[in-house]
């Protein structure tokens, strides 16, 4: 049997899964200032009365990366840096403690200019003063050539508890990215092993020797030891985390879109022939830009609790959310009501309901029915606006070879998948005003824990390979050999799968079990003076997200108390 | 946080599957490096600048420049639709005010592409910003356009189709034509007789660097756009006046570039050439990218860049204010030399051999324009290519006047009943048509 665990921002889901289906489930509450409590109680409901040696898996999704982040809870971090020509790494700077110094490294992996050890020793000092643990050392290019990040590591490992490397976080080129991500994993990276070790000390306590899996962002799991390089990769795993517990429901060769509806935001996320759309460099939020492999969600804010109200005779739902519905105690009306006052939820107080869609109504200046079927029929047709939209930007996505361009891929969705509270009320207007067949989730309420309990192990690597200058180069492995001349396509596809292997197995993947895809491949004549000088290949490989053999169609199966199979729409 | 001051868009289309041969300098490898350190800058996640996919652009779009001979499949392929697709894409973008300004970085280039195209020429086949200003002449409220051509090369393809056209002013600052491919660019080419003036050639001497160009710019290029007073200004950015460049001889700089590209303005660029594609297009692409989203640019700065040994000297200085001056005056002479250059109604002809240097293909050209005071002109293009087939084409302008569009119509059917033209072309651009009649 195998255990996923979901932190969420309210409740906490942990899940029994067997072959058969899920076996146990757990709701708990979470308490934000004590996430560890909050795992350890999740976990204990579930383990009551099962022998632990049944236990063959455990997975867990928190919070504790993003809670971290968002109450700025983290560790200060020294960043230094080493850019060459191109823009002023001044604009990337994170705070007072980052410090530019020379060095340059092209595009090619080329050294044009050696790093300063009296400036790194310099910078170090500094850094060291300002009474920072934890630093990053970022060069540009350093993931064609990570000499000089290794040289500022080595320079100053006896004056901080730990250095980040630049080259170690993605085989992805974006400078600015590096430098995001390095911080990201140096600073949450103290905070993040306590609070895992502990973790680990209870199961074991607790009988339970299996080793523990973390979630990713990208839908994907690590094993502890992994994680600890790349705390950063922890960040934002709940949305992948129910957007991994719908697959099952995701038809084979075809597009899908899930909705994941909440109280304040829906989420939404793409799947192709099952498996979920990715960014292609890393998560962004807003400003912030990261190397972090993550699915492609997108957020809108706009949930069952988004504030209602008239701005110039028009309706405005969300972004904010100012409490819960007033059918269950809130203060302002929201799309929660209108479903109430128009029957389709039968729940919560529908007098207060009434009372907050009248006030909508009067200022529309139409009934209270009226006002609320505007609400709802709005409320469902903006969640459907962003997610066409979103298939358009994707569709529109620029590509770099006439192949690509003319084959182009267009994603044509043809099922929708609804999650989250509202989902089961929704899902007839939904489907009624997309005209696309859509479904409901079944046990929707702990797909998360499930997506998280199933989800595979996944990892990417990137290989270059320069046959003029006569080398194969992957720094984030830690892999540099020399090649020959004639070294071939074949030859790097399976350098690059080897890999590949090693680093998932190294992860906590099932060695039996690692579907690869390649996500890039390209192959480039070098020519000078018109002789052919060599060949440059840039592939990247991946264990695709996905969920884990035998528990693949788990959710298509029902098992225990919960019915799994038979909540269809409306 | 960076952030661009001008909302700057970008097509990226480095064609990476498509050369003209292997080891030809127009290869995939081209814009690799430029890839590679334009995605580590992380410019495309700057707050401003947006990346857009470039369109495939139509048959019919070429038929609004080009007559294709024997037709457009046979001298394009996929990547030069692309190309100058992307040359749309962002021209579209800015028209709609998506954009400030935009940059095209595709290939392969297009400025050596003539009005008749019989094959390749200096490894250009379709004029991508020719495509791109007729695209917008018919679908947006756009008169007046600058093409100011800085690729090291003459862009005579360029300075061919707008040749007639008054309301196009083409500008080249190129290496001497006596010293590099085609040949051509010399100050006395100004244009046909109804756009003499409207083409403007500057051959700067070998071993000019950044010093003049940029004295070229202040004292040439900018004074004359301020008196045509365009609607858009594009730039055709070659990028082969690098000091590292294989087949040139000139010492610009990125820095330079970047300065140039501020001094210009272009509302569009679009890449033209460039084959010093690790010491010189990275860096000089990022440049002329961070100047136009007005982002700083003082540390794109190439690894080797000796300011020393780029020094020009002064018998160069000095032939580039020769130049620069008899330009100027020149320009400013314009009116009179449209005058002069004969009476209404009068066909003027030229003659000219051209050669295909991609294709190998030599041909011929008698070109008749009729003097009009009131349109640019109807040309009548008498053309034999060897390898290749003798054909007539009949370009009537855009603005045509009634006596015009009937020569060329007249051309036209005389031309059609005659033996020795394998196929005869119309393309009326006062009413949208383009016709062929093959025998």
């Amino acid at each position: 049997m195998i255990i996923g665990l979901d932190v969420g921002g309210t409740h906490t889901d942990a899940v029994l899964l067997s072959s058969k289906g899920v076996e146990k489930q757990v709701k708990v509450p979470t308490d934000v200032s004590d996430l560890f409590n909050t795992v350890l109680s999740g976990l204990t409901g579930l383990l009551k009365d099962i022998s632990p040696h049944e236990i063959k898996r455990i997975v867990l999704s928190t919070t504790l990366t993003t809670n971290a982040v968002v109450q700025k809870k983290v560790d200060p971090v020294g960043i230094i840096v080493s850019s060459g020509p191109g823009i002023d790494p001044e604009f990337f700077r994170t705070d007072d403690n980052y410090y530019p110094v020379s060095g340059s490294i092209d595009h090619r992996g080329r050294e044009r200019e050696p790093v300063n050890e009296m400036e790194i020793i310099s910078a170090g000092k500094k850094l060291a003063d300002a009474g920072v643990d934890y630093i990053g050392a970022i060069g540009k290019f350093s993931t064609r050539n990570p000499s000089h990040e290794i040289q500022i590591k080595e320079i100053l490992k006896d004056k901080f508890k730990k250095i980040f490397m630049g080259h170690q976080v993605s085989g992805n080129l974006n400078f600015p990215r590096r430098i995001a991500t390095t911080h990201l994993n140096a600073a949450v990276y103290s905070m993040h092993k306590s609070f895992f070790n502990a973790v680990e000390k209870s199961l074991k306590e607790k009988g339970l020797n299996v080793p523990i899996q973390i979630l990713k962002a990208d839908g994907g799991t690590m094993n502890l030891e992994s994680s600890m390089e790349f705390p950063g990769q922890t960040i934002l795993s709940g949305p992948a985390a129910s957007v991994m517990g719908s697959i099952a429901y995701a038809p084979e060769k075809k597009d899908t879109v899930v909705f994941d509806i909440g109280g304040t935001t829906t989420d939404i996320s793409i799947f192709i022939n099952k498996v979920p759309l990715l960014e292609p460099v890393g998560i962004q939020r807003g400003k912030y830009k990261s190397l972090i492999r993550s699915l492609k969600t997108y957020s809108k804010g706009l949930g069952g609790d988004s504030r209602v109200k008239v701005v110039d005779d028009n309706l405005m739902i969300g972004p904010e959310r100012m409490g819960p519905a007033m059918a269950f105690g809130g203060k302002v009306p929201t799309p929660t009501d209108a479903m109430v006052v128009l029957g389709i939820m039968d729940q919560g107080d529908k007098k207060m309901a009434m009372q907050g869609i009248d006030a909508i109504a009067e200022e529309l200046g139409v009934s209270t029915m009226k006002a609320a079927k505007n609400i709802f029929h709005q409320a469902c047709s903006m969640i459907l606006t962003e997610a066409f939209e979103m298939v358009d930007h994707i569709n529109h996505k620029p590509v770099y070879t006439v192949h690509e361009f003319l084959q182009g891929y267009k994603i044509k969705p043809e099922k929708i998948l609804l999650l989250g509270g509202p989902a089961r009320y929704c899902a007839g207007e939904i489907e009624d005003l997309s005209g696309i067949e859509t479904q409901v989730v079944p046990c929707s309420s702990v797909a998360n824990a499930i997506g998280a309990a199933a989800a595979r192990t996944t990892c990417e690597v990137s290989l270059l390979v320069d046959t003029e200058q006569g080398f194969a180069v992957s720094p984030e492995e830690n892999f540099k050999a020399s090649v020959p001349k004639d070294y071939s396509e074949e030859d790097v596809r399976k350098t690059a799968l080897s890999l590949l292997k090693t680093k998932a197995i190294e992860s906590g993947s099932d060695p039996d079990n690692i579907e690869v895809e390649t996500i890039e491949f390209q192959k480039f004549n070098i020519v000078r003076n018109f002789v052919p000088k060599g060949k440059i290949f840039k592939t990247k490989i991946q264990v695709m997200p996905g969920l884990i053999r035998r528990f693949h169609n788990i959710c298509g199966q029902s098992s225990g108390k919960d019915n799994i199979k038979g909540e269809k729409k409306k | 946080m960076l952030k661009a001051k001008n909302r700057t868009g970008l097509v990226f289309f480095p064609a990476f599957d498509w050369a003209i041969d292997p080891t030809h300098p127009e290869r995939e490898e081209r814009l690799l490096y430029t890839q590679d350190q334009v995605t580590e800058e992380g410019v495309f996640d700057i707050d401003g600048i947006e990346e857009y996919k470039p369109d495939l652009i139509t048959i019919d779009d070429i038929r609004r420049v080009h007559f294709c001979v024997p037709d457009e499949e046979s001298v394009t392929t996929q990547s030069h639709l692309i190309g100058a697709g992307g040359a749309t894409a962002i021209a579209r973008a800015v028209m709609k005010k998506e954009i400030k300004n935009g940059f095209a970085l595709v290939r392969p280039p297009g400025h050596h592409a003539m009005r008749v195209v019989h094959g390749g020429r200096g490894f250009c086949h379709i004029n991508m910003e020719a495509v791109m200003v007729e695209y917008l002449r018919d679908n947006f409220d756009v008169k007046k356009v600058a093409i100011v051509d800085t690729d090291c090369h003459h862009g005579d393809g360029t300075n061919d189709i707008y040749w007639h056209d008054p309301d196009t002013l083409f500008i080249s600052m190129h290496q001497d034509g006596r010293t590099l491919y085609p040949g051509s660019g010399f100050p006395e080419e100004l244009g046909g007789p109804n756009a003499k003036g409207s083409n403007i050639n500057i051959p700067l001497p070998p071993g000019t660097s950044t010093e003049g160009y940029l004295y070229v710019v202040r004292n040439t290029v900018l004074p004359i756009l301020e008196e045509f007073k365009p609607d858009l200004i594009i730039n055709s950015a070659g990028q082969d006046n690098h000091y590292t460049d294989p087949l040139t001889n000139m010492k610009f700089s990125a820095q330079g570039y970047s300065e140039l590209t501020t001094l210009l303005k272009p509302d569009i660029a679009v890449l033209e050439g460039g084959y010093s594609i690790e010491g010189a297009l990275p860096y000089v692409n990022l440049g002329i990218i961070l100047a136009m989203a007005g982002i700083d640019y003082s540390r794109v700065v190439e690894p080797d860049y000796d300011p020393e040994k780029l020094k020009q000297s002064d018998f160069v200085t000095e032939k580039i204010k020769k130049v620069s001056d008899l330009v100027n005056r020149y320009f400013a002479q314009r009116q009179e030399l449209r005058e002069k250059a004969g009476k209404h109604g009068q066909l003027q002809e030229r003659h000219r051999e051209i050669f295909y240097d991609t294709d190998n293909i030599f041909e011929r050209q008698k070109e008749r324009v009729r003097i009009c005071r009131e349109c640019s002109g109807t040309v009548v293009i008498d053309s034999s290519a060897s390898p290749g087939l003798h054909v007539l084409a009949v370009h009537i302008p855009r603005n045509a006047c009634k006596d015009c569009i009937e020569i060329g119509y007249q051309a036209f059917e005389t031309a059609a009943g005659k033996e020795k033209f394998k196929k005869v072309f119309l393309q009326d651009r006062s009413k949208g048509i383009y016709k062929v009649k093959s025998r």
